[in-house]
């Protein structure tokens, strides 16, 4: 008996049985994602390509070589261009939609599928859709201008047939950013929507026996007391943005020129298709501080939030 | 083609009759309901803008989705020669749908994918959830600070890592092999499922986990035996958002696997499917939207469930 109650007295206790259950998750996710990170930081330091596996130590020639690359400083531009424009849009469209679907109406369900579907959609095959959206001689969109006058002979937008969406500097990032908010959105909403739905109802319930109307109660107790959530939607939509490279991969290529090309894509570029890893490393490290600075600000609302 | 074929080609009038249709259903109704009092009138017409926003807004999130419903059935004849891309001048046809399951690798991807999603959402399964109770019940102030630390290695975007885990894949001799993806994919869905599976379990009372161990479980008994059962819709969700989670995975997927036949959906439908500048536009098109209904779906089905794990997850307990 004493046999059989001695190894059951360990899984009483609070804290190993902690430990033991925390340990093989701490272990693999530090094995996966810290060995790797540090690897990175190695890599760009170091002259390693495809072919050549060694590691010689060359100090800061990668990064100081990738800040000097002028197609570099533009893809920065970009990227942070891209990130906090598509933002301001889906923070806006996030907010209505969040507010439309914490009320009560007919056929909430459907649209509500609808509305998440762009965010459901794995973003490779979402991006195939709009690649046809936008194509340059078939886009619906084209089709659409031309049968109401803005597009074809005498057309206020132009006289071509087609508006070549993914073909010209300025529309190409127009489009980019677009494809950005619709895909973007309905994550923002999600997460806007378990701040309005949090919100105690006695509050609201006060609000209305105080004679609240709909507006003031919106503009007065939920969107202040939302704030704190607002700010981390924005930052992880920032982030996953940020880190992104599939919309621009499929899409453009990061053309034309230059003019889409963001971080990710470039990294992938130069690193992968390029075989240079070392620079591909450290172009995407220059990507690490603003991710950081992103985070820490996240995670400081969030606890000054729980604060209150 | 029959129905089918009927359907397509009447699709817009269709669409509108049905949404008259439900419309006008829904105000006679309240008509019926509440009497055609003025009141009751003004407060349709007060909520006609309301309705109208909705629709704005679906009409957008859907369009792309409607055009690739509408072109898998499109013959090339009529999606290339003076397309008139929202109507049929052509019978339509299942050609390219039959092409696309049976001339292509489509199928593989979707095995490829589901293989992978299995193995990667039994390897979560068996790493978060007991994290994941740690994290609620038995950790105090440290199991909080790895909980953060966990937050900030989801928020580590794969474009950071992709090179050194390539370097890694190619050393251990994984490469073009889905299992380079089963292995690294759970770097991304243990810290996800273990802050969703982390709001679940505390949910559960804590009165009935020390009623077993005052009824002589120990406290991995209590949490096999009472936590894990009650939080079985929690879990499902779990499940169904790491499943997802990996389907959407593109980085990885694309640097780790050059292989055809080895390619999972994401990557395979992109890239194997477009020959050089040569696109299959309608088979395209039906491969991105045959995955997006299910998800869709999945997505909504378990939505309410994902923002509750997430508040609970967020509330200290």
């Amino acid at each position: 008996m004493a046999s059989l109650a001695l190894p059951a007295f360990p899984l009483d206790n609070r804290r190993l049985v902690g430990i033991l259950f925390l340990a093989p998750a701490l272990i693999y996710i530090l094995l996966l994602v810290g060995f790797p990170f540090f690897l990175a930081i190695a890599f760009g330091f170091s002259d390693v390509t495809v072919g050549n596996t060694s590691l010689n130590f060359v100090g800061l020639r990668n990064f100081q070589a990738v800040w000097e690359n002028d197609i570099f400083r533009q893809v920065f531009e970009t990227t942070i261009r891209f990130t906090l424009i598509s933002q301001l849009f889906i923070l806006i469209f996030a907010n209505i939609l969040a507010i439309i679907f914490t009320q009560n109406f007919t056929g909430k369900w459907f649209a509500r599928f609808i509305v998440i579907l762009p965010w459901a959609t794995p973003v490779s095959l979402a991006m195939i859709g709009w690649l046809w959206m936008l194509d340059t001689k078939y886009s619906p969109i084209d089709y659409l201008l031309l049968q109401t006058g803005f597009l074809g002979r005498g057309g206020i937008l132009s006289d071509d047939r087609n508006l070549f969406w993914l073909a010209t500097p300025s529309l190409s990032q127009i489009s980019v950013i677009f494809v950005q908010v619709w895909r973007m959105t309905p994550l923002a909403t999600v997460i806007l929507m378990a701040g309005l739905s949090s919100i105690p109802t006695d509050i609201l319930d006060q609000a209305e026996v105080d004679g609240s109307r709909f507006m003031r109660t919106l503009l007065q107790i939920k969107l202040p007391m939302i704030l704190p959530i607002m700010v981390i939607a924005l930052l992880f939509s920032m982030i996953t943005m940020f880190g992104d490279m599939t919309v621009v991969y499929v899409l453009t290529r990061g053309g034309p020129v230059d003019y889409t090309r963001v971080l990710g894509l470039y990294s992938f570029q130069v690193g992968i298709e390029g075989g240079n890893l070392a620079q591909g490393a450290a172009i995407s490290l220059f990507a690490f501080p603003l991710l950081l600075a992103m985070a820490i600000l996240m995670l400081r609302t969030a606890s000054r939030a729980e604060v209150r | 083609m029959g129905v089918l074929g009927w359907v397509l080609t009447n699709f817009w009038a269709l669409l509108f009759t049905a949404l008259v249709a439900l419309v006008g259903a829904r105000i006679a109704w309240r008509l019926h309901r509440y009497g055609a009092t003025r009141k009751e009138l003004s407060h349709i017409l007060r909520r006609s803008p309301f309705y109208i926003l909705v629709l704005v807004f679906c009409s957008f999130a859907l369009a792309p989705f409607l055009i690739m419903f509408l072109h898998t059935f499109k013959t090339d004849g009529d999606l290339y020669r003076r397309p008139q891309p929202f109507v049929f001048r052509q019978e339509p046809t299942i050609e390219h749908l039959d092409a696309l399951f049976n001339n292509t690798a489509y199928l593989e991807f979707i095995r490829n994918s589901v293989g992978v999603g299995i193995a990667v959402v039994i390897i979560t399964l068996l790493l978060s959830l007991p994290a994941a109770y740690a994290l609620a019940r038995l950790t105090g102030r440290w199991g909080e600070r790895a909980a953060i630390l966990m937050f900030l290695v989801y928020l580590v975007p794969p474009t950071l890592l992709f090179i050194p885990l390539f370097r890694i894949v190619v050393l251990l001799g994984l490469k073009d092999s889905p299992w380079s993806l089963i292995v690294v994919y759970p770097s991304f869905t243990v810290p996800f499922s273990m802050w969703l599976l982390q709001g679940f379990f505390k949910a559960v009372p804590p009165e009935l986990e020390e009623a077993a161990l005052v009824d002589g479980y120990n406290r991995v008994e209590a949490f096999l035996r009472v936590v894990l059962p009650l939080s079985l819709p929690g879990i499902i969700s779990t499940v169904v958002f790491t499943f997802t989670l990996t389907l959407h995975e593109f980085i990885y997927g694309l640097v780790f696997i050059a292989d055809t036949s080895q390619r999972t959906l994401s990557v395979g439908v992109p890239t194997e499917l477009i020959l050089g500048d040569v696109y299959f536009w309608q088979p395209l098109l039906a491969a991105a939207l045959i995955i997006a209904i299910p998800v869709g779906l999945a997505y909504n089905l378990f939505l309410d469930s994902l923002v509750q794990g997430f508040t609970m997850g967020a509330v200290k307990g």
